[in-house]
């Protein structure tokens, strides 16, 4: 077994996981990255994405869509402004996420970044293809 | 001399109180436990998140082109003081104590001359504080619909609130809430939000990369920063308030035992004399033969 890091992601609500993993897939704001064992110090914010996660028993995604990661050479913490796993989100829930970037696309000042958010949930939703 | 009958509808009357304030003493207890189940699972997310800004914040500095929810606009003129109390009451002192905390700050700052607007989340506080503070009010937020405080309740508020700031109608932002410390014990604070404001944590951890940069992720987590301070105090204060409601009820329920004791006392020995009358009358008129 590979070595790992301990990955947390935490949500403002609770915390929805905290176990070893081996390589962390994060939809980082300018791309995204894989952190696993011995990675630079870095934070990245997040872009609304898939966040995968490869531990002991296989993979696990996460559905988030926005908020920060900070990463160690032994630690991952996510910290989502909303975070779901991807087996429990439902069609509704990609819905209603949608609808609520398109709502603040429409009276964001900042037209570009609200609009990449809204592109962003598309591209999830057709990688999730939910 | 209140009758016998009086006695008995009134000790009725007491017992029932009792079982009302026994029961509601329950049901705070059990939601308090919940309460500061979600307390407890915010905080991870709330360290972190200050952690993190504190650290950023120190790196940026206050300079000109720092952000304005970091910096400030430059102004102190009107302060926005959000008010937040529950929806509602039975619940001791909770919401004087947040009440008489605003109103102290309030008349402060008039006193030194800056305009005062009030925000009120919870009913109670704006009921309290409508006399004196009814014309600064700007809003409120109804939370009365609301069975568990989420996220997006704090987001509601810290998008008013920012709305505001944006707009020029507000140049600093104050939450007065209550920190949950015991069940007996709750603390009434102010927290100033904008500009925010971090303690010093002097141990600055690892040199990070930064993604994009740090101004830009700074950029990024203020407005969630002052929507986590907001949903953590909503948290403590929704602990609190359960807390309060318990040792009150809990008081109620013991004050209203004292009341039926005394009151059975009262109505045994009117009801002994009652008796002895009767038995004083019968053998005197025996002896009177």
């Amino acid at each position: 077994m590979a070595s790992t890091v301990q990955f947390d992601l935490v949500s403002p609500e609770r915390r929805l996981a905290s176990y070893p993993a081996t390589e962390v897939q994060i939809p980082g704001a300018q791309g995204d990255l894989t952190a696993m064992e011995g990675h630079a110090p870095t934070i990245t914010s997040l872009r609304p994405g898939l966040l995968k996660v490869v531990g002991a028993e296989g993979m696990k995604a996460y559905v988030v869509t926005g908020g920060f990661a900070e990463i160690n050479a032994s630690s991952v913490s996510v910290l989502a402004e909303q975070a779901v796993p991807l087996d429990e989100m439902t069609p509704a829930q990609m819905d209603a996420l949608v609808a609520d970037a398109c709502e603040a696309a429409a009276v964001n000042a900042d037209k570009d970044t609200a609009d990449k958010a809204v592109a962003d949930l598309y591209a999830m939703r057709a990688q999730a293809g939910i | 001399m209140p009758s016998l009958k009086d006695l008995k509808n009134r000790i009725g009357s007491v017992k029932n109180t009792r079982k009302i304030t026994k029961a509601m003493q329950m049901v705070a207890a059990a939601k308090l436990r919940r309460a500061q189940e979600a307390a407890e699972a915010a905080r991870p997310f709330a360290e972190r998140m200050t952690a993190v800004m504190s650290a950023l914040a120190a790196g940026v500095g206050t300079g000109d082109g720092a952000p304005k929810l970091l910096a400030g606009n430059g102004r102190d003129q009107i302060h926005l003081l959000v008010v937040m109390t529950s929806e509602r009451g039975l619940c001791g002192g909770f919401n004087s104590s947040i009440v008489k905390l605003a109103r102290l700050r309030a008349n402060e700052l008039v006193a030194a001359g800056k305009t005062v607007k009030i925000l009120t989340v919870g009913k109670k506080g704006r009921e309290q504080l409508k006399r004196d503070w009814g014309n600064a009010f700007v809003g409120h937020i109804d939370l009365s619909e609301v069975k568990r405080v989420g996220y997006a309740n704090a987001q509601t508020i810290a998008r008013e609130v920012m709305a505001a700031f944006e707009a020029g109608e507000a140049d600093v932002v104050t939450i007065f809430y209550n920190r949950f410390q015991s069940v007996i014990s709750q603390i009434p604070t102010e927290q100033q939000v904008i500009p925010a404001k971090f303690e010093a944590t002097g141990a600055t951890n690892a040199q990070y990369d930064y993604e994009p940069s740090e101004e830009a992720i700074l950029a990024d987590l203020l407005p969630r920063g002052v929507a986590t301070q907001i949903f953590t105090a909503l948290l403590e204060n929704g602990a609190s308030e359960q807390g309060a409601r318990m040792s009150a009820m809990d008081n109620a329920t013991r004050n209203a035992g004292d009341m039926i004791n005394r009151l059975t006392i009262q109505y045994n020995r009117s009801r002994q004399a009652a008796i002895t009358k009767e038995l004083i009358e019968i053998i005197s008129g025996a002896e009177a033969l």
